[in-house]
């Protein structure tokens, strides 16, 4: 499991990762989403002991990087797929990292067939393609049978041959009650692989929760109708029982329901309708929403020149910011309620202590 | 096995499976002989205008002529020893396979070590035999006074060199950057330092300067130090580049 307490990184004025604290479930595919440049390679990279925190800590199984002994046997990481010299071999170099934690040789025969690389194993590594050398960076991870797992945006730049096996590996790897942590910029993918969310906007959590819950709160279901007569229109639907919001283009919203019954109430009153469908609203639209509001919420704090503010504060501006939004999720979201609800509901009792010392 | 005997050995899988340290321990080899080779031969044959009256020849120095230029690759050896990581971005893999990061300098200075003393020692006791036999009836023997001394030296120097340049580049994260500035500085800067006359007795306390001192069987009258002197100045070079090299690999992120 990896755990992030307090974590924050600073490059000068900037907050690149800014008092995350979350837990990653075992046995699930946890994505780790947020737009370009929200701070997840640096968050993964203060994981793995590379960059050091400006303050918190982020633990593997309870140790901090650094402290583990054979640390690839406790968590495998694919950062960048081209972080290996191009003149050495993919068995060359899965055999010193193989090498490096007292691994047997006969590990790297299984990676490589694990990843399908066995072929091309002893060419120079130079000469792969994006793809393989995402298998390569994967087949690093996965050297030391580590029971963590993390990847930085593995799909990037790849055929969809080569997405779709990525997804079923991980998937496969979650199946066997590892901790799969997958970093990405996108929620359509994300949405095919991960059970759980942790979803951060300028290094700070906007969401952290079940894939399901997010899908049920943001596949907002509603039937759209436009009409020349609203007032006719308007009592039909109050006589019937259904709450419509009428949108700003002057079209009737109703939530959650069927096209077919409000299509026959309207032919029952007489009133013309020039449009009904169902309309559904996308998870990438709800996501970009809730990012956008990051970026809103952090450029106030900026002018303001804080970016220090308790927790407590920082809900109460992200709150009062989202106020003027009709749906107001992203403010529920930005004051963590989301995260909290999913931890109460999976009665795991972890409480979240953003400024907990230590 | 140890972690740190691991990541010796890690480094070692990793040095001997690309081609580069390969081919520039062979131009270690060729240059220093080689260059060294022409030199004594050439000496030889118009020995008189070669050598100036009043001055001592020293046969050993002359035979290491090629050295200004092999040891060029010593300095390749170490910055490429780290600097191929930074250039490609391994070092990240590196530095999470073995997060202690003096634990990995300490390996790859180990490594570096082992290759070029071993390539060193050779290259030298080559350099010597072959230079000695062009330089005919000018040349001297092994067991003459001091010549031990200066071909085992030729070696402890190509080391030393190695390791200094190996600080440089993990404290400048860059093989181009670190070449730029050893290579040019190795082959020229200091030898055109040490030639003018007001900057000579600061120049000669320089890394390559104070070592090569190790390679004259003659002791000069200008010299401040000795030949053992010398080496420890280097060796001290060499100590505040690693020690530079260790705290910022330590303090920086990766």
């Amino acid at each position: 499991m990896i755990e992030l307490q307090g974590l924050t990184k600073r490059y000068g004025s900037k907050l690149a990762v800014d008092d995350l604290s979350f837990r990653t479930p075992p046995g699930v595919v946890t994505g780790f989403l947020g737009p370009n440049g929200a701070g997840k390679s640096t968050t993964m990279r203060m994981i793995l002991g590379l960059d050091h925190p400006t303050a918190g800590r982020a633990t593997v199984d309870g140790h901090r990087y650094a402290e583990l002994d054979r640390p690839i046997t406790r968590i495998g990481a694919l950062l960048e797929a081209s972080s290996v010299q191009g003149g050495r071999s993919a068995y060359h170099h899965l055999r010193w990292l193989a090498r490096s934690n007292g691994l047997p040789g006969r590990r790297v025969d299984e990676v490589l067939e694990l990843v399908g690389l066995q072929d091309v194993a002893r060419r120079r590594s130079g000469g792969f393609s994006l793809g393989m050398g995402q298998r390569l960076g994967i087949a690093s991870a996965l050297l030391g049978d580590p029971p963590v797992l993390m990847f930085d945006e593995p799909v990037n730049g790849l055929d969809p041959e080569g997405i779709r096996w990525i997804r079923t590996l991980m998937k496969g790897l979650a199946r066997e009650g590892r901790t799969v942590f997958v970093s990405s910029h996108l929620m359509s993918e994300m949405a095919l692989t991960a059970e759980h969310l942790v979803i951060i906007g300028r290094g700070r959590l906007l969401a952290d929760l079940p894939m399901h819950e997010f899908i049920d709160r943001n596949s907002r279901n509603f039937v759209r109708v436009r009409t020349p007569q609203p007032e006719a229109l308007a009592d039909a639907f109050a006589g019937a029982g259904i709450t419509a919001q009428r949108a700003a283009d002057g079209s009737f919203e109703a939530d959650g329901q069927d096209p077919a019954r409000v299509g026959e109430l309207a032919a029952r009153h007489g009133v013309t309708l020039h449009e009904l469908s169902l309309q559904r609203a996308s998870l990438e639209e709800a996501f970009m929403a809730m990012t956008a509001e990051s970026v809103e919420y952090r450029a106030d704090t900026d002018t303001a020149g804080t970016g220090t503010g308790t927790a407590g504060t920082d809900a109460a501006k992200a709150g009062a910011g989202a106020g003027s939004d009709a749906e107001g999720t992203a403010a529920a979201l930005a004051g963590g309620g989301w995260g909290a609800g999913w931890r109460d509901a999976g009665g795991q009792g972890r409480g979240r202590a953003p400024r907990k010392d230590g | 096995m140890s972690a740190s005997g691991a990541a010796l050995a890690a480094e070692w899988i990793k040095t001997s499976t690309i081609r580069g340290p390969r081919w520039t321990v062979a131009a270690l080899f060729v240059a220093t002989v080689g260059l060294g080779a022409l030199i004594c031969w050439f000496t030889n044959r118009d020995f008189a205008s070669a050598v100036s009256d009043g001055q001592v020849f020293d046969p050993v120095s002359t035979g290491f002529g090629g050295l200004l230029l092999g040891q060029l690759a010593a300095v390749v050896l170490g910055v490429t020893m780290i600097g191929g990581e930074y250039a490609s971005g391994m070092i990240r893999v590196s530095l999470a396979a073995v997060p202690v990061r003096g634990r990995l300098l300490l390996a790859k200075a180990a490594v570096l070590t082992a290759i070029v003393l071993a390539a060193g020692l050779v290259t030298a006791f080559v350099t010597f035999f072959l230079g000695q036999a062009l330089l005919g009836s000018h040349g001297t023997t092994i067991g003459a006074p001091h010549v031990l001394r200066a071909v085992v030296g030729a070696g402890i120097y190509l080391t030393l060199i190695a390791l200094f340049s190996l600080g440089v580049a993990t404290m400048l994260r860059s093989q181009t950057l670190a070449l730029g500035i050893l290579v040019p500085f190795f082959f020229m800067v200091s030898s055109i330092l040490e030639a003018i006359p007001g900057v000579r007795h600061v120049a000669q306390y320089l890394p390559d300067k104070a070592g090569q001192r190790i390679l004259q069987i003659h002791a000069q009258n200008h010299d401040s130090f000795g030949p053992w002197t010398g080496i420890a100045i280097t060796v001290g070079w060499v100590a505040a580049s690693l020690l530079g090299a260790w705290l910022l690999l330590r303090r920086r992120d990766a």
